[in-house]
């Protein structure tokens, strides 16, 4: 539920104690839920994690709706439809969820808009041919979905309630994808073509989806220890490339990486180095994308603005009439 | 084939002519159904507020839901082995047989819940017709449809009222809207060969019938709405009947056929 | 915040099937309460999850306070009485 009271006024020593009691709580694997105590700072994290995740999920929407007009057959344009709405979905679960920390969906839209607030740099690479679409079920929703199932067991409540609807819903997603490209990779050879490109241009975004190593990502420690994230990236990466390589094989299609083979000692594929210079030029500002999504979003949110002032007024009069009465 | 021969009130041409007919009926539903999901699908992820982005993609999911049944049913009345696929995306614009009102652009939000609006209420009540059908599968395929639109029109009609009765711009706004596209309106009720053969066969409505219930519905939304009926007098025909349709759907099949024209017959 | 003009915020409570409670699905923004129940079926309802919906604006919900928690729901735990597996009864008893 929203509504966040005032805190009470607490001394410092008071405020220890709680932090404690907060912390046994986490370690007991009690979910923490909206209008328990929680370190100012938990609330922020989780504030800026979860309406990040909520930012994807809408900005998300965008590079996949590219592709709505131009499905190349009905049963495919229903799913896509179907797939996109979903994603708003997930976005409207995830803002609730964050909202229940106090802080408005105005605000983090605000955030988003004005460039303080991040979103997954995935979603700054265009879409350029309709194996893209077959191709971000199978890789992106398959990433998301592996980084998603580690969140469902996150300590704040609402966030794990969101991610156990959000990834009961994702696996549509991943299926829909993947029978595109597998009707692409098993097709004409121009279809064929189409899917290995695409495959080049998302399989190294896609393992970028799990954020930079460990060490080199620093709010990785206070995340393990409020249970906010129980499994390292790296570790949530390379179970997402032990899951997918297969899943190229099967299709017949290279992944991009000269360096990709089977370890049979750790049981695990060994693969390249990630270009993470590339992943920051384009989380700061030099994808292809980046401004289109931005100025996607900023403009329906400010075309949008008096249609959600006329409801609100029709409401008020509403109200006034009826009060009247 | 006998039984029809025997039956000496449907020679052969008389039941060729019928199917003929039907095909056509069953492509002006498919194609409406489909052009209006089309710019709804346009709206994606860019609408008002994400709950409408939600709400406006069931809509029209619900439209390329019926839009795939009236293609298949077309397909399968033609016979000539076309696929829904076939007829959705490899007819010229020439041959689309959809409302002109549904080509309209989406416009601002007005707009769209505008063209929306008037085209569920007469949905509504074609719909409710056709579940009457003497055609089975029509009837069946109607009886399904007509609990999603009548949710659709209550979707529009309360964004209708909202609009008209809420602020300034909005007012002006829904008003403006309203007014470009009553005209289109006029083809709801106008009749040709094909629609009185289907009447006659019990097959469709007598599309004036629909008239009276349809403006009670419409100017008993704008009453709430507090708006009056659009002063415009122009009204046009063409898309429905003839493929003479506004410029506007070039383009948007231009975009939509885009894939199956460019790699011609793949499966996708 | 800089805006008073978001939609107000609605709980969401969904009846899954007949003959079963409503229950929490969650919350939604909308201008009214049409709007909200609308939302609410294709926010919450799109897989058939529900046959009824409540919606409930969120300031009109009063909970109880975290910190009463203790003296809310403690004192139940020690009256195990109420429970049946509190009374015994001789084993050759059946059908109790
Ligand atoms: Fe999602
Ligand atoms: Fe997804």
């Amino acid at each position: 539920m929203a509504g966040v009271e005032k805190p009470e006024l607490v001394t410092a020593a008071d405020e220890a104690a709680l932090e404690v009691a907060f912390q046994a709580r986490v370690d007991a694997e009690t979910r923490i839920e909206p209008r328990d105590w929680m370190p100012e700072k938990y609330r922020k994290f989780m504030v800026r994690q979860i309406s990040q995740h909520a930012h994807s999920e809408y900005v998300g929407m965008l590079p996949e709706g590219n592709w709505i007009t131009r499905a190349p057959t009905l049963r495919r344009k229903a799913a896509l439809l179907a797939k996109i709405q979903d994603e708003a979905g997930h976005a409207a679960y995830l803002y609730s969820a964050a909202e229940t920390l106090g802080t408005s969906r105005d605000q983090m839209l605000e955030d988003l808009h004005s460039g303080k607030a991040k979103y997954s740099s995935i979603f700054n690479y265009p879409t350029l041919t309709w194996a893209d679409i077959g191709t971000i079920g199978w890789l992106v929703d398959g990433a998301a979905i592996v980084n998603q199932v580690a969140l469902c067991r996150t300590s704040y409540g609402p966030y794990a309630r969101a991610m156990v609807r959000i990834c009961k819903e994702e696996s549509f997603h991943q299926r829909q994808g993947f029978e595109i490209i597998t009707t692409l990779a098993h097709g004409a050879p121009e279809q064929k073509a189409m899917a290995q490109d695409a495959l080049n241009r998302w399989w190294w975004p896609a393992l970028m989806m799990f954020g930079p190593h460990d060490a080199d990502s620093p709010n990785s420690e206070i995340a393990f220890k409020w249970k906010v994230k129980r499994q390292s990236n790296d570790d949530l990466r390379q179970r997402f490339v032990d899951m997918t390589v297969p899943q190229a094989d099967y299709l017949g299609l290279t992944v991009p990486d000269p360096d990709l083979k089977w370890n049979g000692e750790t049981g695990q594929y060994d693969f390249g180095a990630i270009d993470w210079e590339e992943f920051w030029r384009v989380v700061k500002g030099d994808g292809l994308c980046n401004r289109d999504r931005l100025d996607a979003r900023r403009s329906a949110h400010e075309d949008g603005a008096w249609v959600r002032e006329a409801a609100l007024a029709h409401a008020a009069k509403k109200r006034a009439t009826k009060s009247a009465a | 084939m006998e039984q029809a021969a025997s039956n000496k009130a449907t020679p052969m041409n008389a039941s060729a002519d019928h199917n003929d007919a039907l095909f056509r009926y069953l492509l002006r539903l498919g194609d409406t159904s489909h052009i209006l999901c089309h710019r709804l699908g346009e709206w994606c992820g860019h609408g008002p507020i994400m709950e409408e982005d939600i709400a406006l993609t069931n809509v029209a999911l619900d439209l390329i839901g019926q839009a795939r049944l009236f293609y298949q049913y077309a397909a399968e009345v033609e016979g000539k082995g076309r696929t829904e696929d076939d007829l959705a995306f490899l007819r010229p614009e020439r041959d689309f047989n959809n409302l002109l009102l549904v080509e309209q652009p989406n416009g601002d939000y007005a707009k769209t819940m505008a063209r929306q609006f008037l085209f569920d209420a007469w949905n509504l009540l074609l719909f409710r017709a056709l579940e009457q059908s003497t055609d089975a599968r029509i009837a069946e395929i109607a009886a399904k449809a007509v609990k999603e639109i009548t949710y659709h029109r209550r979707h529009s009609s309360g964004w209708v009222i909202r609009m008209g009765d809420g602020t300034e711009e909005s007012r002006t706004r829904i008003v403006a809207a309203f007014e470009q596209l009553m005209g289109f309106t006029a083809e709801f009720f106008h009749m040709d060969d094909v629609d009185r053969q289907m009447a006659e066969a019990g097959i469709g409505p007598d599309l004036e019938t629909l008239r009276a219930p349809w403006m009670a519905d419409v100017e008993a939304v704008l009453a709430e709405a507090t708006l009056d009926w659009p002063s415009a007098t122009w009204s046009v025909l063409g898309g429905r009947h003839e493929g003479r349709h506004t410029e506007h759907l070039g383009y948007l099949l231009a975009e939509m056929q885009s894939m199956q024209r460019q790699y011609p017959g793949l499966n996708w | 915040m800089t805006t008073r003009k978001e939609w107000p915020l609605w709980e969401v409570f969904i009846r899954s099937r007949d003959g079963l409670h409503h229950k929490h699905a969650g919350s939604l923004h909308a201008p009214d309460a049409e709007l909200a129940i609308q939302n609410a079926r294709d926010l919450y309802t799109r897989r058939s999850e529900g046959v009824s919906i409540w919606v409930v604006p969120s300031a009109q919900i009063t909970a109880s306070e975290p910190a009463d928690k203790d003296s809310l729901f403690d004192p139940a735990a020690s009256k195990v009485y109420r429970h049946p597996t509190f009374y015994t009864i001789p084993e050759e008893v059946t059908n109790i």
